[in-house]
C-alpha cells in the first residue's frame, strides 16, 4: 500500500440527470397566445384607427356608408386584403380574450364548457361568413337599382 | 375551488382599474365586433337590405354609441400599448402609473379629434 492508491471512487449518480419528467404535460399554447395578443394588438391598432379614419372621418362620416360606399372598397385589392387581416386578427384577438375571462370567472366545469363552445362557434361562423363575403362579393348585382351600385358597375 | 376566497388580490388604484377598463372594453368591442360582422355580411344579400340595416346606424341614438365605441377602442388600443411596454420595456413596470396618464391623456386628444368631426355629422350631415 503506497500513497498512490486512491480510494475507490464513490458511485454516486449525477443529481443534474436525477429527476426526467416523463411526458410533457403542457403545451406552450398559453405562451403562443400571449404573444400573440400583443403582436395581434400592434396591427389591429393600425388596421382599426385606419378603418375608423376612412369610414367615420372622411367626407360625410357614417353617413356616407351604404351598399356603393362598401362596393367601392370591396372591389379595390388594397382594401379587400386589409379588410381580410382585420377579420381575422380582432376575431382571433377577440375571441382569446373572451376565453381568458370566461376562465377567469367561469367556475363550474359545465358552465366553462358550454360559455366556450358558444365562443367558439360564434368565431367560426362569423369568421367564415365574412371571408366568404370578402372572397365572393358581387358590386354589380343583376337587377339592382343602378342608383344604389357603385361607379364602377356603370 | 373555494367558492368564498377569503381576503382578495385586487389591490385597486390605477394598476387595477385599467385592467378592469381593458377587460370591460375588450368585450363591449368583441360584442359589436360580431353585430358589425353580421351586419356588413348583408352586402352579400341586396343593396337595399344593406342600406336599410346600416341606415339604422345613422340615426342620433346610434351616432352617440358609435362615439362611445370608438372611446372603448381607441382606451383599449392605447392602454395595450402600455401593457406591451410593462411586459417588454425594463422600466415599463416602474412607469405603469405615469403611463396610464399618459394614455389617458392621448385618449382625450385623439376624443377631442374625433368627437366634433363625428358628432357634427351625426347630428347635422348626411341626408
Amino acid at each position: 500500500m503506497t500513497t498512490t492508491n486512491l480510494p475507490t471512487q464513490p458511485t454516486l449518480p449525477n443529481p443534474r440527470d436525477a429527476y426526467k419528467r416523463l411526458k410533457t404535460t403542457r403545451s406552450n399554447f398559453e405562451l403562443y397566445g400571449w404573444v400573440f395578443m400583443r403582436a395581434s394588438g400592434v396591427i389591429l391598432l393600425v388596421l382599426i384607427f385606419g378603418h375608423l379614419f376612412v369610414n367615420l372621418m372622411v367626407g360625410d362620416g357614417v353617413h356616407a356608408i351604404d351598399f356603393a360606399f362598401v362596393g367601392g372598397k370591396l372591389t379595390n385589392p388594397f382594401w379587400q386584403v386589409w379588410d381580410l387581416m382585420m377579420l381575422w386578427l380582432a376575431m382571433m384577438h377577440g375571441t382569446n380574450g373572451v376565453r381568458t375571462i370566461i376562465n377567469d370567472y367561469a367556475e363550474r366545469p359545465l358552465v366553462r364548457l358550454w360559455l366556450k363552445i358558444a365562443l367558439y362557434v360564434a368565431f367560426v361562423v362569423v369568421t367564415v361568413l365574412g371571408t366568404l363575403v370578402i372572397f365572393t362579393f358581387d358590386a354589380c348585382p343583376s337587377g339592382a337599382p343602378a342608383d344604389l351600385l357603385p361607379s364602377i358597375c356603370s | 375551488m373555494p367558492s368564498a376566497p377569503a381576503g382578495t388580490l385586487y389591490r385597486g388604484r390605477e394598476g387595477m382599474w385599467s385592467w378592469v377598463a381593458h377587460r370591460v372594453t375588450g368585450v363591449l368591442i368583441f360584442f359589436f365586433l360580431l353585430v358589425h360582422i353580421l351586419d356588413t355580411a348583408l352586402v352579400r344579400v341586396s343593396p337595399e337590405a344593406y342600406n336599410a340595416v346600416i341606415g339604422t346606424y345613422q340615426t342620433p341614438i346610434m351616432g352617440l354609441g358609435e362615439a362611445g365605441l370608438v372611446a372603448a377602442i381607441v382606451f383599449h388600443a392605447f392602454n395595450g400599448i402600455r401593457i406591451i411596454l410593462v411586459d417588454f420595456w425594463a422600466k415599463g413596470p416602474r412607469y405603469q402609473r405615469v403611463m396610464l396618464w399618459v394614455v389617458l391623456g392621448l385618449f382625450v386628444v385623439t376624443m377631442a379629434g374625433f368627437l366634433p368631426r363625428h358628432l357634427i355629422n351625426v347630428f347635422t350631415g348626411g341626408h
